[in-house]
């Protein structure tokens, strides 16, 4: 009976049973930021012990950091606490940090695949619900609290139990105008926001395979969305090619004997799985959330639902996301006015998304009145988009064009909507109170269509907004 | 690192109503601008117990009629989104002892277990008869036995889940695994030497 990938990945990395049952888990690569991580530090100095493993732990700064100016000290006492905090500790315990002025500062999530630090086959640990992203490798990458943060730090090991595997296949070709983040927006809304409760997420078949390895950080990055604590790509051709000569990737004949053992991580043919899930992607049109969790998601031609059309389970919530949102069932979001456009985030704040995007933002402009920020999700990001003169074509089409950091997608930093600002938003939650303002209003959706929405002032089908005439 | 047993919790209970209630929700993150959990009671629930002007919305936890409940009762996927352990940190600062609801997100699942703040899982049926109970009779004295898996509360008693790792740490007073982890320090060296780390050179 063969395998999948997580449980071949698991079997290698497991230290033991603790006596709870749960399993003590090797973490080969610790991904940390300034927000998760000074209380671990704390418990660390508590408790007199040292960092085990220094040299498989990276930090990053990216949740506080201001993407307007970067003077320091930051404007915001409380930030540039956590900034001094966070140097202080790496200094203090030997980690590398990849500081502003580094110039690989950025989203932990884009850092990590940025540097070739993320590898498949290897366990990835941080403590952040999106590390789910790093399984487009083949890592299996787990979110982790700060208490877990400091047991990987003491011992480069984590108490967990083993997740079931959900097989998810998806077939065949996406339509124009449909992207990773449809794609994944269409899974949590079919499969529900708990659905994956248990469970890793294995995502697979042709449409997969077409992916980039871009592409499918979008789609593995919201794993977490659906419930699911990792999702995963079985690494092939493609991510070895987007590794190969990555700062931290293998060189020379290592390379070769790396790729060899990376192949071997695959899922088996035959593998058995805990559940199969199939979908089609000619089924996936654009998708655009309309409540106040992400899987409260409709294509853009559709009506918001009634709450008595949805499931008995899933009405109250219903209520209450049309309620906060101020939307009607029946209505359509196509032609609803936003006031900000929010594009970043470490679900699509990569030089693809800046890339497809600018494609169609090139000789447009943003509507009056709309707020447009872009925020690539690295300093990596940031200089290739201007070498690629695409941060011009932004700047020119009206967004502001800033540093690279977390920014709206939660609004720890001054980016923040202001009272129930509607934002047309690449990021990944929709929560009440997510980008900064309690009555805030997100609209997640994918770049292209932010792009869309920022340019009419108001959401629309990308498709036909950029219908070539 | 020795923790005492959590064998039972007792306690008055407080109804937040409504299925998945994030992280966000429980602790916006714009009150996470900090490096100690130190206060962070205070911004349970923030952005819904204060309108944006800074006044009360009458929401259950200022309730005088719950005030002291140890006991936190809400719906489905309670504790969904960010992994920030802010948010159980919130709710033990507050003064909660204990989680009962219609399910957990698991990330935030662990991190309740590891400080010793146990997640009970009921039935639908069970938790909208918990709740009423409670509205009805603010202090009714619910009792939540780890052993037993069992909820008892005035005339109710229905059974509970936990995850079986979580309810043998609680009970042994090994839900922190820091003393376990540390313990097998030799043998996680001797498995390190053959798990390749990302290097530079």
């Amino acid at each position: 009976m063969g395998k999948t990938l997580f449980q071949k990945v698991w079997d290698r990395h497991a230290v033991g049973i603790l006596p709870d049952g749960s399993t003590q888990l090797f973490v080969g690569t610790h991904l940390i930021h300034e927000v998760t991580s000074p209380q671990a530090f704390g418990m660390l100095r508590d408790l007199g012990l040292k960092v085990a493993f220094p040299s498989r732990t990276y930090a990053t700064v990216d949740h506080i950091v201001p993407t307007d100016q970067r003077t320091e000290p930051f404007s915001d006492s409380l930030a540039d606490a956590m900034i001094k905090e966070l140097r202080k500790n790496c200094s203090d315990f030997g980690v590398t940090f990849f500081d502003i002025p580094s110039g690989k500062q950025g989203i932990v999530h884009i850092v990590g695949p940025e540097q070739g630090i993320t590898q498949p086959g290897t366990t990835i640990a941080c403590g952040d619900s999106h590390t789910s992203t790093h399984g487009a490798f083949g890592a299996v990458a787990f979110g982790i609290g700060t208490s877990q943060v400091r047991d990987v730090l003491a011992t480069q090991t984590m108490a967990l139990s083993p997740l079931k595997v959900r097989k998810i296949e998806i077939r065949g070709k996406l339509g124009p105008g449909v992207y990773a983040k449809d794609v994944i927006l269409h899974i949590i809304r079919t499969l529900g926001v708990n659905g994956g409760t248990g469970y890793a997420y294995e995502y697979c078949g042709s449409t997969i395979e077409g992916l980039s390895l871009e592409e499918r950080m979008t789609i593995c990055n919201m794993s977490i969305e659906g419930g699911a604590r990792a999702g995963y790509v079985n690494p092939d051709e493609k991510t070895f090619e987007y590794l190969r000569g990555r700062p931290y990737c293998p060189k020379g004949k290592e390379w070769d004997v790396a790729v060899a053992e990376w192949k071997k991580v695959v899922s088996d043919a035959d593998a058995v799985y805990d559940d199969v899930k199939i979908f089609e992607a000619s089924e996936i049109r654009p998708t655009v959330t309309w409540g106040i969790n992400p899987g409260q998601g409709i294509f853009i031609d559709e009506a918001i639902p009634s709450p008595e059309q949805l499931p008995e389970a899933d009405r109250a919530s219903a209520k209450e996301a049309l309620e906060f949102m101020k939307f009607k069932a029946g209505e359509k979001l196509a032609g609803q006015k936003i006031q900000v456009a929010f594009f970043g985030s470490c679900t699509n704040a990569r030089i693809s998304d800046f890339l497809e995007a600018s494609k169609f933002l090139k000789g447009r402009k943003v509507a009056p009145g709309i707020r447009a920020i872009a925020v690539p999700g690295s300093q990596g990001v940031s200089k290739i988009c201007a070498e690629m003169g695409i941060d011009k074509i932004f700047r020119e089409a009206g967004f502001d064009w800033r540093e690279a950091g977390c920014s709206m997608c939660l609004g720890m930093n001054p980016d923040q909507l202001v009272g129930d600002e509607i934002c047309a938003s690449s990021s990944n939650r929709n929560f009440k109170g997510r980008q900064g303002s309690p009555t805030g209003r997100t609209l997640l959706m994918s770049p292209v269509m932010v792009v869309a929405a920022a340019v009419t002032g108001q959401v629309s089908d990308a498709r036909l907004v950029f219908a070539k005439s | 690192m020795s923790l005492s047993p959590i064998a039972e919790v007792t306690g008055r209970g407080v109804v937040v109503a409504g299925d998945d209630i994030d992280t966000d929700r429980i602790i916006p993150a714009r009150y996470m601008r900090c490096i100690t959990f130190d206060g962070l009671g205070e911004y349970l629930f923030r952005d819904v117990r204060q309108t944006p002007e800074g006044k009360g919305t009458n929401h259950p936890i200022d309730d005088p009629q719950y005030k002291g409940a140890t006991i936190l009762v809400s719906g489905m996927n309670f504790g969904c989104g960010s992994s920030r352990e802010h948010a159980p940190q919130a709710i033990a600062r507050a003064g909660f002892k204990a989680v009962i609801a219609g399910g957990f997100a698991e990330i935030f699942f662990g991190n309740s277990t590891t400080l010793g703040l146990p997640c009970a899982t009921a039935t639908r049926k069970d938790l909208t008869a918990l709740m009423s109970l409670i509205q009805k009779n603010p202090t009714t004295l619910v009792k939540i036995d780890v052993a037993k898996l069992q909820v008892t509360a005035g005339p109710l008693s229905f059974p509970v889940s936990l995850k079986a790792s979580a309810q043998q740490g609680l009970l042994s007073g090994r839900y922190d695994a820091i003393a376990d982890l540390l313990a097998n320090l030799p043998k996680v060296k001797e498995l390190a030497d053959k798990i390749p780390s990302a290097t530079t050179s």
